[in-house]
């Protein structure tokens, strides 16, 4: 049923890195990224993809779900390693006829390209696997809070994350109302050219439109008399605390950007 | 007793909108509610409950005349934080008032308005929880819930701001049977066990039977102020102003048409089958 989707597919445990700090996770993520990107050879990213198991391993995230994740990448990834196959110079020619010529550099780049961008998604995808919505929002709203000071809306943008998040699943089950609504009364979706398809949402969307901007309106009234007034003076019920985990955890990707960076460093 | 809300020669007017003539609701109303009392609102769509009640935290201000809460000038801008923390609102639509995607942390949205400390917060919400039966579901997700369950949220979230008073403005008209029961049975043992003052904005004739007081307004005036037993055994007012009594009294009523001489107070069923019993009896 539309009503159960999850979102940003949280999947609720209890392993090590669900319980990490969200701002640890996301610095991480960051670290984990740039080292990414600074990786150029084979060691390098064994060791990257050493690291990626090891933490998928102790997130207990079934593999399944993550390659589930990455079907819809798949024309990226072949577009990407095609790409990267037939138009990368080297000297070791391999394959040429025609105007396809390809060599074995260019079969290197292809795979380490398509690694590249697999490690990236799953490294993403485990952030927000083991990470509830609320706590990614009160780890961004953290960490950005530094930029308060050169007048960015910090907590502003939290605040319409949340209440977008909230508000997603009600929205779907509303979408879900009016379609019936309007097929019981006669309303095609099915049939038509794209033209004529995109046409016959126009009666779902307005009516959507209106009422959202109504319980937005009746949100804000709300959110009025339980005294919200800006972020100024405002406590949270849930302060989050560094443990001496998420110090390892710093610890660990601070050696490891070290190590790819050495490893760049040799052309390794 | 003292006064919890105090209205004085309310007079209010809806801004005009393009060329239309601005709307009069108040011309000049007068109301007070004792603090500690449970009182119900009633009257028909259109006769300004909800209007009034948002007079009564600071969402709309008097054109004229004075709205005092636990003593404060509803139009002093100062005190409008101490105001709406003393007087806590729950609106129709549960969805539309639940602002978190946890329960808890929805109900902790009041208090960290407050700037409440983080340990106080957390005892604030795991009370509130109780006291509205919702406890269990403190780490679900509200839009799973059924409306009752959501209605006690947003009634949690309000006590746990701790305030002195509570507006429900229809907060059963969206919800079946049981999720109305639920949410009537909370409101009621607020008002009893932990001596809130409530006042109800409703239709719903048996709602408002188990008030301490029935303020019946018409086209912005006080039609009728009394006791349940008082105002309901009014009927032929009620009915004038397009209202019905409880099942119980109309049946009363009903029979006085054809010849009996019943009491029109019996509200609940109980007694009403009494009266009937001994009526037939003699």
């Amino acid at each position: 049923m539309l009503k159960d989707i999850t979102l940003g597919q949280y999947f609720p445990g209890n392993s090590f890195i669900h319980r990490l700090d969200p701002r640890a996770k996301l610095i991480m993520l960051v670290v984990y990224i740039v080292a990414l990107f600074v990786a150029v050879s084979w060691i390098s990213y064994g060791v990257m993809l050493a690291f990626l198991i090891l933490c998928i391993a102790v997130s207990q995230i079934p593999l399944k779900s993550i390659l589930k994740g990455m079907k819809p990448l798949l024309v990226i990834l072949v577009f990407t390693g095609l790409l990267n196959l037939f138009l990368t110079d080297g000297n070791t020619v391999l394959v040429s006829f025609w105007v396809i010529t390809i060599t074995l550099e260019g079969i290197v780049r292809a795979i380490l390209m398509v690694a590249r961008i697999l490690m990236l998604v799953t490294g993403t995808f485990l952030l927000t696997y083991t990470t509830s919505p609320i706590a990614l929002t009160d780890g961004l709203e953290a960490l950005m809070s530094p930029l308060k000071k050169l007048r960015l809306p910090v907590h502003e943008l939290a605040m319409m994350m949340c209440i977008a998040l909230r508000f997603i699943p009600t929205l779907i089950e509303e979408t879900d109302k009016i379609m019936s609504a309007q097929k019981a009364r006669g309303a095609d979706f099915e049939t038509g050219n794209l033209l004529q398809r995109v046409k016959a949402l126009v009666p779902i969307l307005i009516p959507l439109f209106i009422s959202a901007f109504r319980r937005a309106d009746e949100l804000a009234t709300a959110m009025e008399c339980r005294c919200y007034h800006g972020g100024d003076g405002r406590t949270k019920m849930k302060l989050l605390r560094y443990s001496l985990w998420d110090f390892e955890t710093f610890a660990i990707g601070a050696v490891l950007l070290a190590g790819i960076i050495t490893l760049a460093w040799f052309g390794l | 007793m003292s006064t919890a809300i105090s209205v004085e020669h309310l007079s209010y007017q809806y801004p005009s909108v393009d060329d239309k003539a601005p709307v009069t609701v108040f011309e000049d109303l007068s109301l007070a509610v004792e603090e500690g009392t449970f009182v119900a609102v009633l009257g028909t769509n259109g006769c300004g409950k909800s209007t009034l009640a948002k007079h009564f935290n600071s969402i709309l201000l008097p054109s004229g005349g004075k709205v005092y809460v636990h003593g404060m000038d509803t139009s002093n801008e100062e005190l409008l934080i101490k105001i709406r923390r003393s007087v806590g609102m729950v609106f129709q639509n549960p969805d539309n008032q639940i602002v978190a995607n946890v329960v808890e942390e929805d109900v902790a949205f009041g208090p960290e308005n407050l700037g409440v400390a983080a340990p106080e917060i957390r005892r604030r919400v795991d009370q509130a929880l109780k006291q509205v039966g919702m406890y269990e579901y403190r780490e679900h997700a509200p839009h799973l819930l059924s409306g009752g369950q959501k209605q006690r949220i947003a009634i949690a979230g309000i006590i746990a701001m701790e305030p002195k008073c509570i507006i429900l403005d229809e907060p059963t008209a969206m919800l079946d049977p049981k999720g109305r029961r639920e949410v009537m049975q909370t409101v009621t043992r607020l008002n009893r066990d932990k001596g809130i003052t409530v006042v109800l904005i409703t239709h719903h004739m048996d709602e408002a039977a188990m008030a301490q007081r029935v303020v019946v307004l018409h086209k912005g005036k006080v039609a009728a102020d009394g006791t349940p037993g008082e105002v309901f055994s009014q009927v032929e007012l009620l009915h004038e102003l397009g209202l019905a009594a409880p099942d119980t009294v109309e049946l009363c009523y009903a029979l006085n048409g054809n010849g009996f001489d019943l009491p029109l107070n019996r509200l609940s069923a109980e007694e009403c089958a009494q009266t009937l019993y001994n009526a037939v009896k003699v």
